[in-house]
């Protein structure tokens, strides 16, 4: 069943996504940094390497070496935990991508992703849900009110907009008829985008996905000018660190995840990548990443084009605008289906 | 005269924001590709508006010898007291009888009004557009008459900052 | 390899247990529960019942502990300090309730063992992916999915008329 060219496959692909993921932090908190810049007329950092290219290493050798302090009042074990709690759940989530074309080597098809699971869609939802715990825990056990605000603040908007996240899913997995990303994308290969077809959904999700990824507009758990950073107000230097990179490990799983949905995964239009052998394969991963890419970049772009939400127009937008337009797109689907059908 | 209030309706386009959202993205994507207005500090510089009132100088004449008659009018004009003049009778045959043998001015007092430039009978002291100068001890920040005339040699030939923009690398010595 | 797997997970989950009955932080006790839930799951996915094991993430893991702990961190209950003395009432109440718990539970393994010594082998392996349940749910258990639906949309109903009186 499990031979050593598969067990060599699997042990590839995780180092090799792991590297991706790392790298695409790396270049998202530079590209971050830089961007915001260029919008406000300045350069933004641009010193350490060419073209500020080692600022990240710079800031995480300074987050290593700084005094990691741990304050009197917090609760001691849940307050270690914490940052473990969120980072774990942002580095599994982008196991069940299929981040290209299924490679031949050796007359042997490997899958590029980690492992195929047949319930794709829901392990991303699970460990997103998982990932709150970490944000909770971290506000609860810091023992100071900001971070307290910070964490309950998560745990209720996190709830609301998955509800919303999972309405605009629905509407995908009935059309593709299946759970595994592989066959979601395999089926807009076959027909169009998702993009295409549900619109609604596709900006329900966007919406819903920046709510989960706490970035701004609704970045209400950190909040810089009214929590003073929310939960991780208490944390510093190489446990601040681990929550930075979950933050940004999350942004790339959603924009991946976005990608497999509505924007047809690793697929290049009017291209027919299995015609193009192993060279398909590699332009399929480049065209996936491309795309994914350019979602960070819009985090980038609405982060500094748009201003906050007030937690009140925060939930009426979750519970009264997304939450009802999901409804209505899950029903429009299925009207559509059975007309069709 | 009634004062006709015009009340904003957003419509249902503005309602929805999706139109709005994009157009501030488009803005703010715009933004990128302008010009930056960033300086590269220690490589460019800043260059003041003409008349701006930064380190002092003591200018000299032709033949180098300085201009103050230490007559301690600046000193008298001075509103922060910064400035300390000690005079004596002059080594050179020609011209003026009085010369300073000390000119300290305490750059952490002075408040670079300019009333010593205006008090100087001899436009002997002027202020120059240099503004970047520091130093990690309150003591080095007076600089003597050595300093004052070294600025005068450094700023003589046009502004520091421009010429140091094109290229002509000016290390800025002003302190002991 | 996979029976190893599932005593590794059966003591994490008998020991999360415990740390939830007798640690007397309910911050704890939630967090220990969630390690208990995380540890089901894994067993779950031992049992290749994917679906079930997801849910039990998703929804028990996921969703309700996390309301858990926002009502506990929101009442911020403190811990709770031992009360001397055999013949308090409560005691007598608590010793009682848990030998109801224990009967239940002992006839619930009971049945369970029983099912699973009768029943042909190899049919079970089908039920946990997301079609047959589907299947099940919308056709041999369409009237009790509909019910409980209902229940949940009148359950519903009443916490929003609760929580806001003027509508």
């Amino acid at each position: 069943m499990m031979d050593t060219f598969d067990l060599l496959a699997i042990l590839i692909k995780v180092v090799a996504v792991f590297a991706i993921i790392l790298v695409l932090i790396i270049a998202s908190i530079i590209a971050e940094r830089r961007v915001a810049g260029f919008m406000q007329y300045r350069l933004g950092p641009n010193r350490v390497g060419p073209l500020g290219f080692f600022q990240p290493f710079a800031d995480a050798l300074k987050f290593l070496l700084k005094e990691d302090i741990i304050p009197d009042q917090v609760n001691r074990p849940l307050y270690l935990l914490a940052p473990v709690i969120t980072m774990i759940p942002a580095f599994m989530t982008f196991a069940v991508i299929p981040f290209g074309a299924p490679l031949e080597i050796a007359g042997r098809t490997v899958a590029l992703q980690v492992a195929d699971l047949n319930i794709g869609v829901l392990y991303i939802l699970a460990l997103t849900s998982v990932g709150v715990y970490g944000l909770v825990l971290a506000g609860w056990s810091s023992g100071s009110k900001y971070p307290l605000l910070g964490g309950l603040r998560s745990s209720a908007q996190l709830i609301s907009y998955e509800l919303a996240m999972g309405l605009a899913i629905i509407g995908i997995i009935m059309i593709s008829g299946g759970l595994t990303l592989t066959e979601i994308v395999a089926h807009q290969q076959a027909t169009s985008w998702n993009f295409w077809k549900q619109p609604l959904a596709a900006l329900i999700f966007l919406v819903a996905m920046y709510a989960e990824t706490n970035r701004l507009p609704f970045d209400l758990t950190e909040a810089e000018q009214e929590l003073v950073g929310g939960y991780h107000t208490e944390y510093s230097s190489f446990k601040f660190m681990m929550f930075f990179m979950s933050e940004y490990s999350n942004m790339i799983t959603a924009s991946a995840f976005m990608v497999c949905l509505f924007f047809g995964g690793w697929d290049i239009p009017f291209v027919d990548e299995a015609a193009l052998g192993n060279l398909g394969v590699i332009l399929s991963v480049l065209a996936f990443f491309a795309k994914v890419v350019g979602f960070l970049f819009l985090y980038i772009l609405v982060r500094w084009t748009l201003p906050r939400f007030r937690y009140d127009q925060l939930m009426r937008l979750g519970w009264k605008v997304l939450l009802p337009l999901g409804l209505l797109n899950v029903f429009v689907v299925g009207l559509w289906m059975a007309v069709t059908a | 005269m009634a004062t006709v209030v015009k009340t904003y309706e957003p419509r249902f386009w503005d309602r929805i924001y999706i139109v709005a959202i994009a157009q501030g993205l488009l803005i703010t994507l715009g933004r990128i590709f302008r010009r930056k207005d960033t300086i590269r500090y220690p490589e460019e510089r800043h260059v003041p508006p003409q008349g701006y009132r930064g380190l002092h100088r003591l200018n000299k004449h032709e033949d180098g010898r300085i201009k103050c008659v230490a007559c301690e009018m600046c000193q008298t004009a001075c509103p922060a007291h910064c400035i300390d003049i000690e005079p004596s009778a002059a080594p050179w045959e020609e011209g003026e009888e009085r010369y300073p043998v000390k000119f300290d001015i305490d750059l952490l007092r002075c408040i670079y009004c300019g009333f010593c430039e205006i008090a100087c009978p001899k436009d002997a002291i002027e202020l120059t557009e240099i503004y970047d100068f520091s130093a990690y001890a309150r003591d080095d920040l007076v600089i003597d008459m050595d300093g004052l005339l070294k600025v005068y040699d450094l700023t003589k030939d046009g502004n520091v900052y421009e010429r140091h923009n094109r290229g002509e690398i000016i290390e800025v010595p002003i302190t002991r | 390899m996979t029976s190893i797997l599932f005593y590794i997970f059966a003591v994490f989950v008998l020991g999360a247990g415990l740390f939830v009955v007798l640690n007397r932080n309910p911050i704890y006790s939630v967090v220990g529960l969630v390690f208990a839930f995380m540890n089901l799951a894994a067993m779950y996915f031992l049992l290749e019942a994917y679906f079930i094991g997801i849910l039990q993430v998703l929804i028990y893991a996921g969703a309700i502990m996390v309301l858990f702990l926002f009502v506990v961190m929101l009442l911020n209950v403190q811990p709770d300090k031992p009360r001397p003395g055999l013949v308090h009432l409560d005691r007598w109440w608590y010793a009682l309730m848990a030998l109801v718990f224990v009967g239940v539970f002992l006839v619930l393994v009971g049945e369970g063992t029983r099912m699973l010594l009768t029943s042909p082998a190899g049919e079970a392996i089908q039920t946990g992916n997301v079609a047959s349940v589907g299947e099940a749910l919308f056709t041999q258990y369409l009237l009790p999915f509909e019910i409980a639906s209902l229940l949940l949309t009148v359950a519903l109903v009443g916490t929003v008329f609760l929580a806001k009186r003027k509508v």
